[in-house]
C-alpha cells in the first residue's frame, strides 16, 4: 500500500514539476497584454495592426469592463496597459500605487439609442421614442451595461435619470457585464432597446441590425477615457502607450466614434 | 478559428489530467478503502466543486492566488509574477475545480472491488503493488478511464473559474472556452459558430471514445 501510495505520488510530483516547468516557458518573453475598454473592440486592434506596421511589435489584446479589469490589476494581473473607459478607475490604480504616473487621456465617448430593427421603439436624441413606447406598454426589455462597474452603463443610468425614465424601467433594465455584451443583447437579445456606445453602433453588424441616434452629451457625465501603464510595463507597451497619443492611432479612433483631445 | 486557444485549451486539460489522475487515484483508493471519522466531510469537500457556482470557486481561488495573498506574495517573491492571471494559476485552479470528476468514478469503482478478491491476492503473497497492477487496476479500469475523459473534457469546457482567474490573456488565459465568448463579444458570430461546434465535436468524440474503451474492457473482464 505504502508503495503505490509512494510510486503514485512522486508520480504526481513530477507530473506538477513538468507542467509548472513547461508553463514557465511559455510565458517566457511574450507581447505586452492590453487590458482595454469594451467600446475599444472595434478600433483597438486597427491600431494595434497600425502600430505592428510601424514598429514590428505586436501587443495582445483583451477586453472587457473597466470595473473588473481594475479589480484584476489591484489582484496582480500581468497587463502593461490599461485602456479604461472612464477616469476614476485610472486614479483607484494610481492611489494603489499599480500605475506609472496618472495616464493620458485617449478620448472621449459617446452613447446613443439602438432600437432594432421592427422595435416597438423609436430611436431619436431626446428619448421621446422610449419614454411613448414605455407609457404604451411596449416596452419589455432594454439593454444598458452594468452601471455599477462599467462606466458607460453609468452614463447610461444618467441619461435614463435625466430623461425621468429610469424608474420606469426598473424590472425592464438588462445588464450586459461589459457595453459590448449590453450591444449583443441590444441587437439579438430581444431588447427593444439598448443605450449603447457610438464606436460600436458604428461597426458593421450594428449598423445592419437596427437605428443608431446619439444622446446629446450633456445628458451624462463626460466618457473621458484614460489610458495608463501599469508598473512594470516594459518598452513596448510604453511604446504603445505613446502610439496611442500620435496622430494615426487619433485618426481611427475618430473614425470609430472617439472625440480625441485637442480635436474639439 | 483560434487555434492558440485550442492549443492552450488542450495543454491545460494535459496538465490537469497528468497532475490530477495520479492524486486522485491515491485520494480515490483512500477514501473507498478506508472507514475513518471525518471521511463524509472529505468526500462533501471533494464533492464541492461539483455543486459550488464558479464565482464562488473563482472568488476564492482569485483572493488565494492573487498579488495580496500570503501565497500570491511568495509566488511573486519567487517567480515575479503572482499566480492568478498566469496559466501555471490556471492549472491549479482546474486541478480544484475538476476534484470532483476525477475522484468520483475511481471512488466508485475501487469500492466495487469485491474484497474476497484483494484478500486473496494478499493471502497469495502478492505484494501491494502487483496487487495494485494486477488485480486493483484491471478491475477499476472502466473507473479510471471515465475519470479521464470526464476531466479532460470539463477542463476543456470550463468558463467560469478561468475567466475569473485567468483574466482571458491572449495565449497564456484565453482558453477556447474564453475565445468564444469574446468572439460572440466582438460580433463575430461566425467565429464563435466554428469555435463552439469544434468544441461540442471533441467533447462528445472524447466521450465516446471513454465509452467505448470502457464498454470493451468491461467485456474483457466480463
Amino acid at each position: 500500500m505504502s508503495i503505490v501510495r509512494r510510486s503514485v505520488l512522486s508520480a504526481a510530483i513530477g507530473g506538477v514539476v513538468i507542467s509548472l516547468g513547461a508553463a514557465s516557458l511559455m510565458a517566457a518573453e511574450r507581447a505586452p497584454t492590453i487590458a482595454a475598454a469594451s467600446d475599444l473592440s472595434a478600433a483597438l486592434p486597427e491600431v494595434a495592426a497600425a502600430f505592428q506596421a510601424r514598429t514590428g511589435r505586436q501587443v495582445r489584446l483583451t477586453f472587457g469592463s473597466s470595473g473588473n479589469f481594475t479589480q484584476q490589476i489591484l489582484n496582480g494581473a500581468p497587463y502593461e496597459v490599461f485602456l479604461s473607459a472612464d477616469e476614476a478607475y485610472v486614479e483607484t490604480l494610481r492611489k494603489a500605487g499599480r500605475t506609472e504616473g496618472s495616464g493620458a487621456l485617449y478620448g472621449t465617448g459617446r452613447i446613443g439609442i439602438f432600437a432594432p430593427t421592427g422595435s416597438s421603439v423609436r430611436a431619436d436624441a431626446a428619448l421621446t421614442g422610449l419614454a411613448t413606447a414605455l407609457r404604451a406598454g411596449q416596452v419589455s426589455k432594454v439593454a444598458i451595461a452594468n452601471p455599477d462597474h462599467a462606466p458607460y452603463g453609468r452614463a447610461a443610468r444618467e441619461a435614463l435619470q435625466k430623461t425621468g425614465l429610469w424608474d420606469a424601467l426598473q424590472g425592464k433594465l438588462i445588464l450586459g457585464e461589459n457595453v459590448s455584451q449590453a450591444t449583443q443583447f441590444a441587437i439579438n437579445g430581444g431588447a427593444q432597446a439598448g443605450i449603447i456606445p457610438l464606436s460600436l453602433a458604428l461597426t458593421a453588424p450594428v449598423k445592419a441590425a437596427g437605428v443608431f441616434v446619439l444622446i446629446p452629451a450633456d445628458r451624462h457625465g463626460p466618457l473621458r477615457q484614460r489610458g495608463v501603464l501599469i508598473r512594470g510595463a516594459g518598452t513596448t507597451a510604453k511604446a504603445f502607450h505613446a502610439f496611442l497619443q500620435g496622430r494615426e492611432a487619433r485618426t481611427i479612433l475618430t473614425r470609430h466614434g472617439f472625440t480625441v483631445p485637442g480635436a474639439r | 478559428m483560434d487555434w492558440e486557444a485550442f492549443k492552450l485549451s488542450l495543454l491545460l486539460a494535459a496538465c490537469t489530467a497528468g497532475v490530477l489522475m495520479p492524486l486522485g487515484l491515491i485520494l480515490a483508493r483512500w477514501l473507498a478503502f478506508h472507514r475513518f471519522p471525518g471521511r463524509g466531510v472529505i468526500e462533501a469537500l471533494v464533492m464541492a466543486p461539483l455543486v459550488l457556482p464558479p464565482t464562488v470557486l473563482g472568488f476564492y481561488l482569485l483572493t488565494a492566488m492573487g498579488g495580496n495573498s500570503s501565497l500570491g506574495k511568495l509566488w511573486i517573491a519567487i517567480f515575479g509574477h503572482p499566480l492568478a492571471f498566469s496559466f501555471e494559476g490556471l492549472v491549479v485552479a482546474s486541478l480544484i475545480f475538476n476534484l470532483p470528476f476525477a475522484v468520483q468514478p475511481m471512488q466508485r469503482a475501487f469500492e466495487a472491488l469485491p474484497p474476497d478478491v484483494r484478500e486473496a491476492a494478499w493471502v497469495s503473497g502478492l505484494s501491494p503493488w502487483r496487487t495494485f497492477w494486477r488485480i486493483e487496476a484491471p478491475l477499476a479500469w472502466p473507473g479510471l478511464l471515465s475519470a479521464l475523459a470526464l476531466t479532460f473534457t470539463h477542463t476543456m469546457g470550463e468558463f467560469g473559474v478561468v475567466l475569473m482567474v485567468g483574466g482571458s490573456i491572449p495565449g497564456e488565459t484565453r482558453t477556447l472556452a474564453l475565445a468564444i465568448y469574446d468572439r460572440v463579444q466582438a460580433f463575430d458570430t461566425q467565429g464563435a459558430q466554428l469555435m463552439s461546434a469544434t468544441l461540442l465535436a471533441f467533447s462528445i468524440g472524447a466521450i465516446l471514445i471513454a465509452n467505448g474503451l470502457t464498454a470493451r474492457v468491461g467485456r474483457r473482464h466480463g
